[in-house]
């Protein structure tokens, strides 16, 4: 060995740089502790597909969204031109906006997948309630999205899809009627709610959703994620201090959710290319009108990601209890940790009663959200009402038949088969 | 000779913490007042839902005029004898649930029978006391659609509510109230202001 040492590894510039920068900000521990060493559960099914794919929308929305921003125009004079000028006019434009409304209905195939997979599996369930719990807000702020950017386009379904909603709120006793002007800043729905609903979609929601998004991660990488099993990993660790039934997120989860990717991506594009309206559920064909304040269309019903709620709010006879009803229908997904009394979380070890009502109620859910898009005849109504009554029922129940549910016994590993 | 250990006053700071964040929290409070009314309607929002005149004279009896104010549609029927006859039925008042107006939302000289100053006119926000959809005209009885006791008035495509020839609401259906009665005064005999109310006699 010489006098002079060399330096243990020789680095490149660009390493340098690298580490420089770490010094001095500290990513790589970030990385390694949501990454590279954020140890998850190696049984992970097609059904852990949907939360990354839920991101990827995320992405997609932003994109696209800042894309359109720079040529609507939020009036009631330009709008609905403005987005006849995106589709004809703008290079591309209609590929953009294509995406942007496809990936409004995307994010709910997900994130409705990426809900029933909690349910099925147990994932809101102690230690994981507060990830469920931002679950639920990113699920209400996405909503809040999706109406407030509905209105947009200024057609004759975004204006009285506004306005159905907006009236809503008059249903509240006392300050109903002066909540909703203040609302829609004016007498009726008009330029001003327009403007203000804009705003809200390309601002104030957008950065609330963000945040969510990271803490319903970090939140989930603080206790671990759930798996099909409902074995909480870290109870069995290895010499190592890495849960014996865990791998790490980075390469193995990343490379799988790139294969999800890739197949989601192959559907988003087939509908963006080839059926950019899906028959009138994604654009609503009364959408191709302009507003017009003195006309409602025919048949008003929001799009089909809103039907299952606004089935339930027509099959009541009393307003002020439709509208408590609906909005009972999205909250009560929040209560989930504490309604569950099982002592088990996955379906696997679940017993034949918890099966069967989940099962009824995902069955109600589709069902409802089919009656909501139906002109309303009496027959409808009534089996409105039955799936409704079904519907609360999974959860006004719950804290009784999941403790009386015959369980099975929970394995101490996850079930594992090597391919 | 300050030696001795400082003495933490636990009181004091208590009350210093207490009164910094009420004093804070009221300061936000304070702040958030503009942000919040300025979403109310601005000076130009009221000024155009200022009051609107239209002439009647060339309505003829049994039909319907439809007049923009405050971007909502007023309705206004010129009703006929028979239209008027079908309020007082007995057969269609036990249909409705709030044949008297207690419930719903008109100025005091359109309380009464016909739900108009003068019986022949009447005006309605043509708007669902439901969920605000247009209601469709539907006033010739017995509707192919709805049912052979129809006694005439108006429906909503939208959630299927019902009203009678005075824009009262059926019962079994969604709609909670009558539809609402703008305020409104007649200027001379033809012409309708929407918007003031009649003076009351």
């Amino acid at each position: 060995m010489s006098a002079t040492m060399p330096s243990p590894v020789r680095r490149g510039r660009l390493a340098a740089i690298a580490e420089w920068c770490d010094q001095r900000l500290g990513y790589s521990r970030f990385i390694k502790a949501h990454m590279t060493e954020y140890y998850a559960p190696k049984n992970f099914n097609f059904w852990y597909y949907f939360g990354s794919l839920a991101l990827l929308v995320l992405v997609i929305q932003i994109v696209t969204g800042i894309f359109l921003t720079m040529n609507y125009k939020p009036s009631a004079e330009g709008a609905f031109a403005s987005v006849e000028y995106i589709m004809r006019d703008v290079e591309w434009g209609w590929l953009i906006r294509y995406m942007h409304s496809t990936g409004a209905s995307a994010f709910f195939v997900v994130v409705y997948l990426h809900m029933f997979r909690g349910l099925m599996y147990g994932s809101y369930k102690n230690p994981r309630e507060l990830v469920w719990i931002f679950g639920m807000l990113i699920y209400l702020c996405l909503m809040a999205e999706a109406f407030f950017g509905y209105l947009l386009p200024w057609g004759n379904m975004s204006y009285w899809g506004a306005q159905v909603i907006v009236s809503l709120f008059g249903a509240i006793p006392g300050i109903g009627e002066s909540l909703v002007e203040w609302i829609r800043g004016d007498y009726y729905i008009s330029d001003i709610t327009l403007n203000r609903f804009f705003a809200l979609h390309v601002i104030a929601l957008p950065l609330a959703l963000i945040f969510l998004v990271v803490a319903h991660i970090f939140a989930l990488h603080e206790v671990g994620s759930n798996n099909p099993d409902g074995v909480e990993i870290k109870k069995l660790k290895g010499p190592d201090g890495h849960p014996v039934d865990g791998i790490p997120f980075h390469p193995y989860y990343t490379v799988k959710d790139l294969v999800g990717v890739i197949v989601f991506l192959a559907f988003f594009s087939c509908v963006v290319f080839f059926a950019p309206e899906m028959g009138g559920y994604f654009l609503e064909h009364a959408n191709f009108q302009p507003a017009n304040p003195l006309q409602t269309p025919e048949n008003i019903a929001p799009v089909w990601y809103f039907t299952p709620f606004y089935a339930i709010l027509r099959a009541v006879p009393n307003k002020l209890l439709g509208v408590v009803l609906m909005g009972l229908a999205v909250i009560s997904f929040a209560f989930l940790p504490w309604l569950d009394r099982s002592k088990v979380k996955s379906i696997r070890y679940r017993g034949w009663i918890f099966k069967t009502f989940l099962f009824a109620f995902a069955f109600s859910f589709i069902a409802l959200g089919y009656l909501g898009l139906q002109h309303v005849t009496p027959a409808y109504t009534y089996a409105a009402r039955f799936f409704t009554i079904v519907y609360f029922s999974f959860f006004i129940l719950m804290p009784w038949y999941t403790k009386i549910d015959p369980t099975k016994p929970v394995p101490e590993r996850v079930t594992y088969h090597a391919h | 000779m300050s030696s001795e250990p400082e003495q933490i006053d636990g009181g004091r700071r208590h009350f210093l913490l207490v009164a910094t964040t009420v004093t804070g929290v009221a300061g936000l409070a304070a702040t958030a007042v503009p942000f919040l009314a300025s979403w109310k309607p601005s000076a130009r929002a009221q000024a155009l839902g200022a009051p609107v005149e239209q002439d009647l004279s060339k309505l003829e009896p049994g039909a319907v005029l439809k007049v923009n104010w405050r971007g909502q549609a007023i309705f206004i029927v010129r009703r006929t004898p028979e239209m008027l006859a079908t309020l007082t039925k007995p057969e269609v008042l036990s249909q409705l649930r709030d044949p008297d107006s207690k419930d719903s939302e008109q100025p005091e000289y359109a309380k009464n029978e016909t739900r108009a100053l003068k019986p022949e006119y009447l005006v309605l926000v043509g708007v669902c006391t439901h969920l605000g959809c247009a209601p469709l005209d539907r006033f010739q009885p017995q509707d192919a659609e709805l049912g052979a006791d129809w006694p005439g008035g108006f429906y909503c495509p939208c959630h299927g509510s019902r009203f009678d020839m005075a824009g009262r609401v059926f019962k079994d259906v969604p709609a909670p109230t009558n539809l609402r009665i703008p305020p409104y005064r007649f200027i001379n005999e033809n012409v309708i202001q929407i918007g003031v109310d009649a003076e009351v006699a």
